[in-house]
């Protein structure tokens, strides 16, 4: 059992190349295999984590090659927690995924492949090993934004692929500062070797490294200005793609913004650079504000639902700049949170989809008659996002505050609480829709299948699909867990203390 | 000046290389050449590995030629990124042909001008 981190990263590689070559003998068995690798997946990162939250992290060294030469995987509370999340967030849209589609045997292979991607970033202990698997999970993101298949999604996908990689090959750009400065590539390592180099955390070398490194990751987050790929990617995705996309790949890379902070750079770095505290708190306000008006200012729900991630990953950039303990804990909840959230507000819009034909705010209206279920999660899960307790968007924002208040950071505390409100004036306006107003005339009558297509969206290339048991068992069992883990998630901060105590330390 | 230019030139031409690949990625109007210009981009950085792995006289690391060495990890960095380059070339191309074939054209905006009919 001791190989288990390296398990973990190379299981979902094995099933893809299974659900590859299956595909060769009998098609769509794809689904079949993505399912029970998930679940050994889910089984096996949960077995990790649970030894993750003590006093020592799990470590591991690949290959024989002792650190600081060899690669070696790093798992603490943060990197379980996350490990835990890719697996279940990824079982989860399959479930929604079974009828929804896609159903090729080469979508599943990739998905598989995405999931390696986002385990390899959440576990290693190495900064170009994290590079290499940015690079996996933009590459495979890319493929499954074009997975659907109207020329939209084909478009938003090279867009995607063109502002990734160069946020990408900034991050590169970034590690090879920080080679340069200390030859070495060990995040441990690094920690010790960057404070020893000639002019300390001021010298030139280490604050390019650290500013190249943060605006790659802010591309992959997508932190307004660097969001512009996010929108029309999530919005021309499948809508399982989608869902796992808005769920995972920022929420991930948002980790690894965290992970290089603190692992690499540490609190004493932002402490010596004002500066670069100055431009994670502008960034985060930026964020967070401009963000939630171009979300109000959506027709389309799932655009809207793209920007309030813009907003909302403000706030987890803003907990980083704050860097003490209740704001990372924050950072660690609403991360989690948002990915449950968002990922289940993403699958139950392509529910409603598929069973009204509606997508925009204003073909929501009345929704609640024609369709209770969707209707329901929806507004669970909005207010859930808004931050109404008991949910875990309510846990994350109230440790985010907490923490700007303890670190006296007044502008970034205001801003916080103002999104509060920012948030639900987006959702309010879909809620007022879906309970108070009378659905307009024309789109009662209007065939369900011709809706999508004028309004130019893709769906998942196999057209509308009756809505199933699975999928509204997804879209339900979402909604359940954002109220649940709210419940849960004080205690989880008090189990990620040692955790979060280490990387400030 | 010409100091940084004998003395560091190396670096200059590979951070040339980054304003090139980015002005032909936000420049160009066509979708190929953009791919290029994303290419070039990952180039420069790969020569800035490159260049830093350089020692003044030094002789290939193998235990039989005389020190100074110079750095091979940079060396297999790089490789392994150059992979990771003609991955994203390939699937850049890949969807440049879906494109293609939706709208009949790889200049950006006449795509806009196709999409703004429909």
């Amino acid at each position: 059992m001791n190989e288990l981190p390296a398990l973990l990263v190379a299981l979902p590689i094995f099933g893809s190349i299974v659900a590859l070559l299956l595909g060769l003998v009998r098609a769509r068995t794809g689904w079949l295999v993505a399912v029970l690798t998930s679940i050994v997946q889910v089984v096996a990162a949960a077995t990790l984590a649970s030894r993750a939250f003590g006093e020592e992290p799990v470590r591991y060294v690949v290959g024989g090659f002792t650190a600081p030469f060899g690669i070696e995987l790093v798992v603490d509370g943060i990197s379980g927690t996350m490990a835990v999340l890719v697996a279940v967030v990824a079982l989860g849209v399959l479930g929604y995924a079974r009828s929804a589609g896609p159903r090729s045997n080469a979508f599943y292979a990739t998905y598989l492949l995405l999931i390696t991607g986002l385990t390899g970033m959440s576990i290693t202990g190495d900064v170009f090993n994290m590079y290499v698997f940015l690079e996996i999970t933009g590459l495979t993101a890319y493929a499954l934004v074009a997975s659907g298949d109207s020329g939209r999604s084909a478009l938003a996908a090279l867009k995607y692929l063109l502002v990734g990689t160069v946020g990408a090959s900034l991050f590169l750009l970034g590690i090879g500062y920080a080679f340069v400065a200390t030859g070495t590539l060990n995040m441990a390592d690094l920690s010790t070797q960057l404070a020893a180099v000639e002019g300390g955390y001021t010298a030139p070398l280490v604050q390019a490294s650290f500013g190249l490194l943060v605006v790659g990751l802010f591309v992959k987050i997508a932190v307004f200005p660097l969001h512009t790929w996010q929108p029309s990617a999530y919005a021309g995705a499948p809508d399982s793609v989608s869902a796992l996309i808005s769920a995972l790949v920022s929420t991930v890379a948002a980790y690894a913004l965290l992970r290089i902070v603190f692992s690499v750079f540490t609190v004493e770095f932002l402490v010596a650079n004002q500066f670069a505290r100055t431009v994670l708190i502008i960034g985060a306000i930026v964020s967070i504000v401009l963000g939630s008006v171009l979300a109000v200012s959506q027709d389309e729900i799932k655009r809207m639902l793209a920007y309030s991630s813009v907003s909302q990953f403000g706030l987890v950039v803003g907990a980083i700049a704050i860097a003490n303990g209740a704001a990372l804990t924050g950072a660690v909840i609403h991360l989690v949170g948002h990915a449950i959230m968002k990922g289940g507000l993403f699958l139950t819009t392509g529910l409603i989809a598929n069973a009204t034909g509606a997508r925009t705010v204003d073909e929501y209206a009345g929704l609640a008659d024609r369709l209770p279920v969707g209707a329901r999660v929806f507004g669970v899960l909005a207010l859930a996002m808004v931050g109404v307790p008991p949910a875990v968007g309510f846990v994350g924002k109230w440790y985010v505050v907490l923490g700007a208040v303890r670190a006296e950071s007044w502008p970034l505390a205001v801003v916080i609480l103002a999104s509060t409100l920012l948030t639900l004036a987006y959702f309010a306006r879909v809620i007022e829709r879906i309970y108070f107003r009378e659905p307009a005339a024309d789109s009662m009558t209007v065939e369900t299948a011709d809706t999508p297509a004028a309004s130019g969206i893709a769906t998942d290339g196999t057209g509308l699909v009756p809505v199933t048991v699975g999928m509204r068992a997804t879209v339900v069992a979402a909604a359940i867990l954002a109220i649940g883990l709210g419940v849960g998630a004080f205690e989880y901060g008090q189990l990620l203390e040692p955790t979060i105590e280490r990387l400030l330390a | 000046m010409i100091e940084l230019l004998t003395t560091r030139g190396y670096y200059l031409v590979s951070f040339l290389l980054l304003g090139v690949g980015t002005y032909m990625m936000i420049g160009n109007e066509n979708l190929v050449k953009k791919v290029i210009g994303m290419n070039i981009f990952q180039t420069g950085i790969f020569l800035f590995f490159i260049v830093a792995a350089f020692v003044e006289g030094g002789s290939p690391p193998l235990l039989s030629a005389p020190a100074p060495y110079v750095s091979p990890l940079p060396h297999v960095l790089i490789l392994t990124a150059i992979v990771v380059g003609v991955s994203l070339t390939a699937v850049a191309l890949g969807l440049i042909v879906r494109i293609y074939s939706e709208y009949g054209s790889l200049d950006e905006a006449s795509i806009q001008k196709v999409i703004a009919d429909e």
